[in-house]
């Protein structure tokens, strides 16, 4: 039996409009053939737990490039526990000094990516975390 | 000659040193030779494969078609204006680091503003949470503008404002703080970006759908053209599409064809070219690639006067100048070892002063972490000064004119842009290029490429896919203290609860009329309203309104 595709929410919570990693990391999850929603630019938190749990993702993606990482990224994880769906796999990209990458994943955060970070790393990151039969 | 028997000692020509000598050698492998961008490089270029007409393509600067640089004299005359961007917490912060950069020798300002306000929220909006003054400095009104500007006379410096989609009411804003201090408008000197093509394209800080997007920009291009003559109302800018993925030609002709756009808009609106094309202003990356982004620059200014005289009929030689400001790219610094980010701006800032650019500024080495410290934004200052004091670098002009490989890439790159605008004309312009997602596609493609070169170590970047150093100190980084949120909040409610609140009703309701009907140049209005302290969002809460708002289908 093929083993069913990973599903796989990329996500751009509050106002930044940075992109370039969000769909470079989108394309390459897509080209190692997982399932993938791009949710676009300027979401809210709310926004994010809701398009995770309509597409029963496995994952959510966050990228953020604002410095808003430590509210907005909270907000996430706390709607997806209030929903019931803290089995989701949330990851996080983008500039994140280390105190607070540590701090993210105290929080529940599986693991941050940083500039540099290749794409194959987070590819297989997510193979290795997600069960998938 | 005592090699004559020899054949390959003298070779005929380019075409059989690269055959009988070149080839013998086997090239490295792994790494492309291409440019950052792709573009092919051959590994000699001399009068064999590079014709140069040198009065038709390069002439002399200061002379059509300004290859060579836009003033005679060039950086012999006047060095290049040092403007470092800054901007973050409350306005009261910025001050500060203003003038901390005005002391260590600046000469202009430069003003970053944070993402609240870039999108037309103040800081107490509810979409404003946990980015108030993260990513630069928050202004909701006049108010914050009087205190960020304060014990800075304006008549005595230039002023650079990076925003876009409310330029029209940051603009409106600095005006009255000009009069306010006994500075008329038409003495204030200085640039606003205001140039939302691009934000569609690839910065993406929109509010409004690009159609009366445009109007604002165009009001704003009509207003400085009848009051201030000495500001720049727009800085058409390639910087932030080259920061999304760009290549360099992408950059170039992107760029090129979004001031194209605006000409053609303000044209339609009734303008002389030559009323308004000499205060245009361009912004462009300076990244690694060396030679392809000083041949980008030269093809910039030689596309753009040819265009300019022959397409738009410009007559007033002003009108024919591209003047830039530059900026090393965000992009190319690491968080691996970040010392080495110093080395990078440095080679770059010196790409941008070969190039021939009107201002600098150089990033801080801690950027692909934070907003820089203090201290990292000093040496990225004394980057330029090394470049303009030490090096030697500005005692001749254009001193790369006439390399044959830098005269082949800068004819390179304009053709390339010149495809471009044709694919651009054919898709119904850029408005509509960008509704079908041209520009989002080509530049998601080319980032996709380049990192995919990167993963594959064909491009190599040191200290990340080579020459790793594990257990690095963590650097001190600037934090922006969360408690400036609040206090940011406090002010604007406090402004909201003493101004004169029937003025702010009339204010607002001029606006949003004004705003139904085409044919009112709104920035009459926003200064109206700017001066009895409406806030920067209400004024956009207002046009949101009348006009709606931009959502972008995306495309990966």
């Amino acid at each position: 039996m093929m083993a069913r595709k990973i599903r796989v929410v990329i996500a751009k919570p509050g106002l930044d409009g940075h992109d370039r990693g969000a769909k470079i990391i989108a394309r390459a999850l897509r080209d190692a053939g997982m399932e993938v929603i791009y949710t676009g630019l300027h979401q809210t938190p709310e926004q994010i737990v809701e398009t995770a749990i309509q597409e029963d993702a496995d994952a959510v993606g966050i990228s953020i490039l604002s410095g808003a990482h430590m509210t907005l990224v909270p907000r996430i994880l706390e709607g997806l526990k209030e929903n019931g769906a803290d089995d989701v796999l949330v990851v996080v990209g983008g500039t994140i000094p280390r105190e607070d990458s540590d701090e993210l994943k105290q929080l529940g955060v599986a693991e941050v990516f940083g500039p540099g970070a290749a794409t194959s790393e987070i590819v297989e990151f997510l193979q290795g975390k997600v069960p998938v039969s | 000659m005592a090699t004559t028997e020899d054949p390959r000692a003298r070779p005929d020509g380019t075409a059989e040193w690269k055959r009988e000598l070149y080839d013998a050698k086997p090239e490295r492998e792994g790494e492309l030779f291409t440019t950052i961008s792709g573009l092919d490089n051959e590994p000699l270029y001399t009068p064999d494969n590079v014709e140069i007409d040198y009065d038709r393509d390069l002439g002399y600067p200061g002379v059509y078609p300004f290859t060579r640089g836009v003033y005679p004299s060039m950086y012999r005359g006047k060095l290049w204006t040092m403007r470092q961007f800054a901007g973050f917490g409350t306005a009261e912060e910025t001050n500060a680091r203003f003038r901390y950069l005005l002391d260590h020798g600046q000469t202009g300002l430069s003003t970053a503003f944070d993402m609240p306000t870039l999108m037309g929220y103040d800081s107490d909006h509810a979409r404003s949470l946990g980015e108030v003054g993260r990513e630069g400095v928050a202004i909701d009104s006049l108010d914050d503008m009087e205190t960020l500007f304060a014990g800075i006379p304006l008549d005595g410096v230039s002023t650079s404002m990076t925003i876009n989609s409310a330029a029209a009411m940051l603009l409106a804003f600095y005006l009255c703080v000009g009069e306010e201090q006994g500075v008329p408008r038409a003495q204030l000197r200085g640039t606003i970006q205001t140039d939302i093509l691009k934000e569609y394209i690839a910065q993406k800080e929109w509010i409004f759908p690009p159609e009366p997007s445009m109007r604002l920009v165009i009001d704003m291009i009509e207003f400085c053209a009848a009051e201030m003559p000495l500001w720049h109302p727009i800085s058409i800018s390639g910087y932030h599409i080259r920061e999304a993925g760009s290549t360099a030609a992408q950059e170039l002709a992107f760029t090129l064809a979004d001031g194209f756009a605006y000409i053609e808009a303000a044209v339609e609106r009734g303008l002389e070219v030559d009323d308004f094309a000499p205060r245009l202003s361009f912004f462009f990356n300076a990244h690694l690639d060396f030679f392809e982004e000083i041949a980008k620059y030269r093809a910039a200014r030689r596309i753009w006067a040819h265009e300019l005289r022959e397409r738009y009929g410009a007559r007033n030689p002003r009108s024919w100048l591209m003047r830039f400001h530059t900026q090393t790219a965000g992009v190319s610094l690491t968080a691996q070892q970040p010392e080495v980010n110093i080395i990078r701006t440095a080679l770059e800032a010196l790409a941008a002063v070969l190039g021939g650019t009107q201002s600098l500024h150089t990033n801080s080495f801690d950027e692909a972490l934070a907003l820089p410290t203090e201290n990292a934004v000093r040496l990225a200052l004394r980057t330029q000064q090394v470049i303009a004091h030490e090096t030697g670098v500005v005692n001749t002009i254009d001193p790369l004119g006439g390399s044959y490989y830098v005269e082949e890439l800068t004819s390179r790159l304009e053709a390339e842009a010149y495809d471009y605008f044709d694919r651009i004309r054919k898709l119904g312009g850029v408005v509509a290029a960008i509704k079908e997602n041209f520009f989002q596609r080509e530049i998601a493609d080319a980032s996709f490429r380049y990192q995919h070169e990167v993963e594959q170590r064909q491009r190599i970047v040191v200290g990340v896919n080579r020459y790793q150093h594990e257990d690095e100190e963590p650097l001190e980084l600037l934090r922006i203290d969360p408690a400036l949120e609040e206090k940011q909040i406090g002010r604007v409610q406090a402004l909201r609860s003493r101004r004169d609140s029937a003025a702010v009703e009339s204010a607002l309701a001029r606006l949003k009329e004004d705003a139904a009907h085409d044919g009112r140049n709104l920035m009459h209005p926003i200064v109206e309203a700017s001066k009895v302290y409406v806030t920067m969002g209400e004024m956009c809460d207002a046009l949101r309104g009348v006009w709606g708002v931009w959502r972008e289908t995306p495309v990966f």
